[in-house]
């Protein structure tokens, strides 16, 4: 069991996931979210093999609506 | 007194109209100098039928949290086409250089993989104060200056304090952005001096230099004022999202965008105390009451 914080709220999860394995929990299609781990952006063709680990911080963000 | 020899008629145009060339902001050509940002409306549907109207081809977007464990439905990204609008992700919502950095970053990352054009640039928009959603300038000059270094074209959104906007613009921001007034507050261009001086300031050998009033339009007659000035661009959202008929605003923005701009570049007349006729003042048939015109008309 390990223990991350995902947009700004604690989750566990069993064990270490690749952040792919993550966003198959959203419910959008992957290509409108970006993902930031420890404040660095992670790019899109590593979702596959970055790992989110014990104590990682993740944002996952989309666009909205703004001016 | 007969037409018949004349080279053109009433119902015959005797020229075109010059072209204006469309605005070019970093690698980017807009064909509308309208941008509109896409937030506050009442449905995705109105958001997209009220930008539609208003010709904009640039349109911005916030960056947030994506709500991960709960379905929200609906998606902005379902109801933009990305073939017809550049998005510009702004930094909305950031207090300082740090966190609006990121904004941008992860803005980015999503352009990009959604191939849109808009990938390469960004509105940057650090608050300094909740209340007034005024700029913090020394947060706005950190951020635009590590976003320039990052290879960001950096849309900066600013006051319309003029030295500000002179270092933002030595700092290297593709376009300065100063404020009409406050975000969302429908109060126009509150200081047009300022904003004469910043653009004279940020034009002076360097004409082609884009200046984007953004922030606090209320109606279209603020757009066109915006031009008038000789602003290149203006960004507004609320005006439009919040109007009673957010449509047909989108459509009033829409011309008004192109009259203050045509006004612009034909030229006003300069304003005068007294009255001149638009009439011929020879051959009247009336006398005049009073005055010097009238007795030298006599």
């Amino acid at each position: 069991m390990i223990t991350v914080t995902i947009n700004g709220n604690r989750v566990e999860l069993d064990q270490p996931m690749t952040i792919r394995e993550l966003l198959e929990t959203a419910h959008v299609p992957p290509n409108y979210l970006a993902v930031e781990i420890n404040a660095d952006v992670v790019p899109r063709e590593n979702h596959a093999v970055q790992m989110v680990n014990d104590g990682d911080c993740v944002e996952v963000v989309t666009l909205v609506g703004g001016g | 007194m007969s037409p018949a020899n004349a080279t053109s008629s009433p119902s015959t145009p005797a020229s075109t109209l010059p072209i204006d060339p469309p605005l070019q902001v970093g690698g980017h050509t807009l064909a509308s100098r309208l941008i509109v940002g896409t937030g506050r409306y009442e449905t995705m549907q109105e958001m997209r039928d009220s930008i539609d109207h208003s010709g904009a081809t640039c349109v911005t977007v916030a960056v947030r949290r994506e709500k991960l464990y709960s379905p929200t439905g609906q998606n902005i990204l379902d109801f933009l086409d990305l073939d017809r609008y550049t998005l510009l992700p702004n930094t909305a919502g950031c207090y300082n250089a740090t966190d609006a950095v990121r904004a941008a970053k992860l803005g980015r990352e999503i352009l990009r993989t959604l191939g849109n054009p808009g990938a390469d640039w960004v509105k940057l928009e650090v608050l300094g104060d909740s209340k007034t959603l005024l700029p913090d300038p020394v947060e706005t000059l950190t951020a635009c200056r590590e976003l320039v270094a990052d290879g960001f074209s950096v849309l900066c959104y600013t006051s319309d304090d003029p030295v500000i906007a002179k270092r933002l613009k030595d700092l290297g921001a593709a376009s300065v952005m100063p404020a009409g007034s406050p975000i969302g507050s429908g109060q126009g261009l509150l200081n047009q001096n300022n904003l004469r001086i910043i653009l004279e300031y940020l034009k002076q050998d360097d004409p082609d230099y884009p200046v984007i009033i953004d922030a606090g339009v209320g109606t279209a007659s603020d757009v066109s004022q915006a031009f008038e000035l000789g602003a290149d661009g203006v960004l507004l959202n609320t005006a439009i999202a919040h109007a009673r008929d957010p449509v047909l605003m989108g459509s009033a923005m829409k011309h008004a965008a192109i009259a203050g701009r045509q006004a612009y570049l034909a030229g006003r007349i300069p304003k005068r105390l007294y009255g001149t006729a638009s009439s011929p003042v020879e051959g009247v048939i009336s006398t005049r009451p009073y005055g010097a015109a009238s007795r030298s008309a006599k």
